[in-house]
């Protein structure tokens, strides 16, 4: 490798990759090297970063992984040391589709050149020389559907809004990604902001839109920054005159309330409100922001429109199964091995995503967690399910955004439940008495569980509550936040049942069920437990006093021979 | 209205900019204040008592003043599932605030969020909004010590 010319170095500085300290990584590498240096977006291998790839003058490239930002590793790169190469894992590599993500890592976000060179825009000159039916209906073709989690067919809801007759309308990206635990969407728009812009000008171009909103979260601040370069380089392009039309782009920025990303409660906060649903109908294509007719799609589902029009709608519904076509990218994270971003085809099994891809181990996984707080937990036995809109449904949980979380089998399942609940009885909007009371009445129910004062009776009135919260809300907040707790009491009731019954978390995660114990035989008395713990439940002959203890694991944590663990409740 | 508002004049006056609003009156100042409402309600031409509904809606406004590093741990699956609560309690033991709060000095302030978005490197926690990944205790006191220290 020797004899091979570096061309240019492409430094990974997403959000995720600047949390693993890609920043400095970049600073560093650009000081020393003669060659240009660029920051790009997200090449989805997150337990890689920092990454760097080093461009060579043959077109070929060398990926450097967990770069530290020292001389060492820096003079590695600047003489293609061998020492810590980064490939992309082979079972990974043999199960993955990359087109929607195509662009993320490749490019310069904010470089319109850049996006131009690399077959960007192409999409929407193909469109306009489309008559806008013709556009809505190879997006019909495509069998694109939404990318958000409900799974509406794109299609359909582009030629609703493309049949009103109104002096405005309005398209809007819903970019206020909620699910705690996706990212699918920030990395889209942080690594190619022009592709998700791309596809909203072929939207207005198909269906007649006057005006465009990006409705994103606030804490995605690099993804509002890359955004706003783009339409400023889309203004100074023209590009935003579409049918003798001057779209004005705008983005607004969320304000921190998941409920915010159901149709009409996001109509309302874009109009300044507060941002509570409403009955439907009339649906927003009928009468949304300030009561022209407006149409709602997610970050993804716009980001896949350049490639229909590329490569026609026919070519690609070719991926994917029967009733979900293309791909689909998923934000992996939780108990495995390589967390990250991954674009698969429709129909990949979870197993493969889960165990091939994402590296877990098949003995220690309990189960994944699709859709959020919002979805349902699936059984490491059923992981042979194909991931599709309709596959995930019939098992009580729901495809969602894209959130994947895996589970060990070290997790407790009730306190999972609880969590979500905690989630989202605090996101209520309250406008629904269901989901305002019911959701806190379930969430009391399962802190009491977890705190070891449940009742089997409890387990009955959560059975109950489930069903009648879902049918008396609104909007999807509502209607699917009994799937935690549903999904994990129809497959982990001996989890529930035992700490009702035996007062025991068998995952030993419940605090109010464990109790410290320190192995004398491994301790080597070097006080460092004694030292961290906040409440000074560990006596000078190294013994913990559970009554004092608040089970922190501030002293397990510190301690260098993992003498300290977590015992049932009165065990020893 | 104020003159310390006047950068409001750079949002357009229509209430569908309220937030904007809002969040431009934050980003200044690091709160919102009584003081400031006043000066929203009269500069949007809107009730007092619609301003105070809309903040109170939306996690993002504080109505108190934060500390000069104000920390969020994030609280997503992820981070929840990588033991984020424990992250929080020591935090908390070490600074001597809970969630919500700001310590006596106004260096730090505490609060939950529900996500960063940074999954693939849980537990995570930002500080002022940059972001610290694979927390354990040792990193996190380190990294609180390290601010202190600014």
């Amino acid at each position: 490798m020797s004899d091979a010319k570096i061309k240019k170095f492409r430094v990974g500085v997403a959000s995720c990759g600047v949390a693993a300290g890609a920043d400095a990584v970049l600073e560093l590498l650009s000081a020393r090297a003669t060659v240009p240096v660029e920051g790009t977006g997200c090449l989805g291998h997150c337990y890689a970063e920092p990454l760097v790839e080093a461009v060579l003058e043959d077109g070929k490239s060398v990926f450097y992984g967990n770069v530290k930002a020292d001389e060492k590793s820096i003079e590695n790169i600047l003489n293609l040391g061998e020492e810590g190469r980064f490939e992309v894992p082979a079972l990974r590599k043999a199960i993955e589709k990359v087109k929607v993500l195509a662009l993320a890592g490749r490019i310069n976000p904010t470089d319109f050149d850049d996006y131009v060179a690399h077959g960007g825009y192409a999409g929407l000159r193909k469109a306009l020389t489309m008559r806008p039916e013709e556009v809505v209906n190879e997006v019909k073709i495509s069998g694109l559907r939404g990318r958000g989690g409900g799974g509406f067919p794109t299609g359909n809801k582009w030629s609703f809004l493309a049949a009103k007759q109104a002096d405005e309308k309005i398209v809007i990206c819903n970019a206020d990604e909620g699910d705690p635990g996706a990212f699918m969407d920030r990395s889209l728009m942080e690594s190619a902001p022009h592709q998700v812009l791309e596809g909203m000008l072929i939207a207005a171009h198909a269906t007649g839109a006057t005006k465009l909103f990006i409705y994103c979260r606030a804490e995605y601040p690099m993804a509002i920054k890359h955004l706003k370069i783009a339409i400023d380089q889309i203004y100074e392009h023209k590009l935003n005159h579409v049918d003798g039309r001057e779209l004005e782009i705008i983005v607004k920025e969320g304000a921190g309330a998941f409920v915010c990303g159901e149709e009409t409660a996001l109509i309302a906060s874009l109009e300044g409100g507060r941002g509570t649903p409403r009955f439907r109908p009339p649906f927003p294509t009928d009468k949304g922001w300030k009561g022209y007719p407006t149409m709602i799609n997610n970050v993804e589902t716009f980001g896949n429109v350049p490639l229909i029009l590329n490569e026609g709608g026919a070519k690609f519904a070719e991926v994917g199964t029967e009733g979900s076509k293309g791909t689909k990218l998923f934000a992996l994270a939780g108990d495995l091995k390589y967390p990250g971003l991954v674009e698969v085809p429709m129909g990949t099994t979870i197993a493969q995503i889960v165990f091939d891809i994402g590296g877990a181990d098949r003995d220690s996984v309990k189960a994944v967690q699709t859709g959020g707080p919002s979805g349902g937990c699936i059984p490491a036995e059923l992981f042979d399910t194909p991931v599709d809109y309709d596959s995930l449904k019939k098992l009580g949980a729901i495809m969602g955004s894209g959130g994947m979380i895996v589970i060990g089998r070290n997790r407790c399942m009730v306190e999972t439940a609880r969590y979500f609940l905690s989630f989202t009885h605090r996101e209520s909007c309250g406008k629904c008495t269901f989901c305002r009371v019911g959701t806190t009445r379930m969430f009391e129910i399962l802190e009491r569980i977890t705190a070891g004062k449940g009742t089997e009776e409890d387990l009955a009135l959560l059975e109950e509550l489930g069903p009648k919260v879902r049918a008396g809300s609104l909007c999807g907040l509502g209607q699917t936040a009994p799937n935690p707790v549903l999904a994990t009491l129809r497959y982990y009731r001996h989890e529930y049942e035992a700490h009702v019954k035996d007062h025991c978390c068998e995952a030993l995660e419940c605090k109010a069920l464990v109790d410290l114990f320190l192995d004398q035989s491994k301790c080597v008395k070097c006080k460092l437990c004694i030292k961290s713990c906040p409440v000074g439940a560990i006596s000078d002959n190294f013994v913990i006093d559970n009554a004092k203890c608040t089970r922190c694991n501030s002293c397990a944590a510190v301690c260098p021979k993992h003498a300290i663990r977590r015992v049932k409740k009165g065990s020893n | 209205m104020d003159q310390k508002y006047s950068f409001l004049e750079k949002i357009g006056r229509e209430p569908s900019n309220l937030i904007k609003g809002l969040q431009a009156i934050q980003g200044a100042e690091g709160y919102v204040s009584d003081e400031s409402i006043t000066a929203v309600a009269e500069y949007f031409g809107i009730p007092e008592v619609e301003v105070e509904g809309v903040l109170s809606f939306y996690a993002q406004f504080k109505r108190v003043k934060p500390g000069r590093f104000k920390i969020a741990v994030c609280d997503g699956t992820a981070c929840h599932i990588k033991g984020s609560v424990q992250i929080q309690e020591w935090i908390s033991s070490a600074l001597g605030i809970k969630s919500g709060e700001t310590d006596k000095n106004g260096t730090f302030s505490l609060e939950t969020v529900a996500c960063l978005g940074c999954c693939s490197l849980a537990p995570v926690m930002s500080i002022n909004g940059r972001v610290y990944g694979k927390l354990d205790r040792k990193n996190t006191i380190k990294i609180l010590k390290e601010y202190e220290a600014k």
